[in-house]
């Protein structure tokens, strides 16, 4: 948007000229994620992911609105709803297993999203907003997913909520109030089912917005790329469409071929069989996991056995809210200058360190709280912890990184100037819109 | 007195220790609707609290004769779990053989059963870790290391005296207000 060299939108004929003079919609969209947006011109497969999050995001928001023609939102009645989708409703199974495998690829495609911003410093300036606002929807996203989840009122629904609203009840003196106005009661119940299901229906929106301020925020310094090297000049880029449009739809084709295995092939392959269990209040689960995508931060919350100070429960919810909320501090607790993993051999390996560390949470996240996984967790829970807060901040400083490429065109041509040449001339450069 | 702001954005000095007319007029709109707007947000608050059926707090009577020691019942109090126990007395003496001050929330059976009724433990059977029912009431339940309720959710293990041993839990099992109404019915939810 902000680059000189953006091809200006061009109405092509009378109507949409007339448009355009009264409300530059067509305008906005073209500047945005048509030809009018340059993005550097060595991207990899990772840029797909962004574009793959907000295609699940409208997955989610389609199938979640025809689904809720047919449920019923109470505690008599929500539980056999579902199976009325399951059986009756027609094609209500794929509505249905498409909405609750959906939600898994949104999170996959979201993690790898945010892994690649780790790896590629996608967070450094000038795109610390960027990325604020990106952790801003994994917070929405995990809060519209944990209410999703309790509206099939099934054992896991009903006890997953109880124990999500118990971590409210971990603050010490309003705690208890805070988890009663949460669940409108005691114990889950019919009100915390009416309103988990308002406010699910009303937090996708709000992620929308916010992916909506997300890619502005992003479009005002433009992608950041593999070598973390700023654009420079026109050669370095290409325009969002047809070269990055065919590119994520290539990637759109995978995701979708993976997403259609799982929801025709192993559709309950992710979730578990107790939520096929009416929720009764009387009866714990005997091994209450949430979703596998919050099992790393499950791990951190069950980490924490031993009184320090503040009870084990308090330090255990802290450490959940902190493994998140401490990525809204990483562009200042990494100030090296350069960006991409690529050029950082050090920075690199501790990279893969995180993602085993992360890998290894979301299994013990997923066992139950006992040895050996108790100790894992309080071992992985440290280096999480000590990778952002203690590894970073040295490594900013003393860590010699590679020399960087002069510029994005040249680190793809590797100085071949011979070969660079008739590119310049206009080869591989679109033609300016007509 | 009242200053004036020209046409060509100029403005005379303001007399009252430089607040002007307008000045005091933009604070008293702006508080009259911050305070509007506070107020309004109140009902749009508290309507999520718990509504006044769910806080029509029933008391409940159980009926407690049919328990034999070693057993335990689950009953509901307050859309919750509710543990009664008859404890054997092993469990009472080995509850009482425990050093209260190395607990982590020190209590004596004592403390948690009422006077000449060592034998009867009510408690509520919501782990005091995260909500969770402990197990232990049920026939054949696992009723972990120390011999009372054990929680699956996270491990927490609870003694005969429902007294947090082991795992995340911070405290005992709550004890709700109970009162013998005679030898074999107990009324929960009501200080005698």
């Amino acid at each position: 948007m902000s680059f000189p060299w953006a091809q200006q939108y061009e109405p092509k004929n009378g109507l949409t000229r007339w448009i355009d003079q009264r409300l530059p919609l067509p305008r906005l969209v073209y500047g945005a994620v048509g030809g009018g947006y340059p993005v550097p011109r060595n991207l990899n497969y990772f840029w797909n992911f962004g574009v793959l999050a907000g295609f699940a995001l409208t997955v989610q928001i389609v199938t979640g609105i025809v689904l809720a023609m047919h449920y019923v939102a109470s505690g008599a009645g929500a539980f056999e709803s579902i199976e009325h989708i399951m059986r009756d409703v027609n094609q209500g199974w794929l509505l249905r297993y498409a909405h609750a495998n959906g939600a898994s690829f949104f999170f996959v495609v979201t993690y790898i999203h945010i892994f690649r911003g780790l790896y590629y410093g996608s967070y450094k300036a000038p795109r610390e907003l960027v990325w604020m606002l990106g952790l801003v929807i994994l917070l929405l996203m995990m809060a519209t997913a944990f209410m999703g989840y309790v509206l099939p009122w099934g054992q896991m629904s009903f006890w997953g909520a109880k124990v999500i609203t118990g971590l409210f009840g971990a603050i010490p003196l309003v705690g208890e109030p805070i988890q009663q106005w949460l669940l409108g009661g005691f114990a889950p119940d019919q009100a915390t089912l009416n309103r988990f299901f308002s406010l699910h229906y009303l937090l996708p929106f709000v992620i929308a917005g916010v992916v909506i301020l997300h890619i502005w925020a992003l479009h005002i310094p433009g992608s950041s790329n593999p070598t973390g090297v700023e654009i420079k000049t026109a050669r370095d880029t290409l325009p969002f469409h047809p070269y990055y449009t065919a590119k994520d739809g290539f990637g759109l084709g995978v995701f979708l071929l993976l997403f259609a295995l799982v929801t025709f092939f192993i559709p309950n392959y992710l979730g578990h069989a107790d939520n096929y269990i009416q929720a009764n209040p009387l009866s714990t689960p005997a091994h209450i996991v949430p979703e596998w995508y919050f099992w790393p931060f499950y791990a951190i919350l069950r980490a924490f056995t031993a009184d320090f100070i503040l009870p084990a429960k308090l330090w255990g919810v802290l450490a959940m809210f902190s493994a998140i909320l401490l990525l809204f501090f990483l562009p200042w607790l990494d100030p090296s200058p350069v960006r991409s993993g690529s050029y950082r051999p050090t920075f690199k390996w501790f990279f893969w360190i995180l993602i085993a560390d992360v890998v290894v949470l979301g299994f013990v996240g997923g066992r139950p709280a006992e040895e050996p996984y108790v100790m894992i967790s309080q071992l992985a829970t440290m280096y999480y912890f000590a990778h952002f807060l203690i590894v970073l901040p040295i490594l900013s400083k003393v860590e010699r990184t590679l020399p960087l490429p002069a510029s994005i065109s040249e680190s793809v041509l590797h100085g071949e100037a011979a070969e660079a040449a008739p590119l310049h001339a206009g080869g591989a450069q679109p033609a300016a819109a007509e | 007195m009242a200053t004036v702001e020209h046409s060509d954005g100029t403005l005379t000095s303001a007399p009252d220790g430089g607040v002007r007319r307008r000045d005091f007029i933009n604070i008293a709109a702006v508080s009259v609707a911050g305070v509007g707007g506070a107020v309004t947000l109140f009902p749009l608050i508290n309507q999520m609290n718990p509504s006044a059926d769910v806080l029509a707090l029933a008391t409940i009577e159980v009926d407690i004769s049919s328990i034999q020691p070693g057993q335990a019942i689950k009953t509901i109090f307050r859309k919750q779990p509710l543990f009664v126990r008859h404890l054997t007395p092993a469990e009472i003496s080995a509850a009482n053989a425990v050093p209260v001050d190395s607990l982590r929330d020190p209590q004596s059976l004592a403390d948690r059963t009422k006077p000449g009724k060592a034998q009867w433990l009510i408690t509520m059977g919501v782990c005091t870790h995260l909500g969770c029912v402990p197990l232990g009431a049920g026939e054949g339940e696992n009723r972990g290391p120390f011999g009372g309720y054990f929680c699956p959710c996270h491990g927490s293990a609870y003694d005969t005296a429902a007294r947090i041993r082991r795992g995340p839990a911070p405290k005992n099992l709550e004890v709700p207000d109970y009162s013998f109404k005679s030898d074999t019915v107990i009324e929960v939810g009501k200080v005698a």
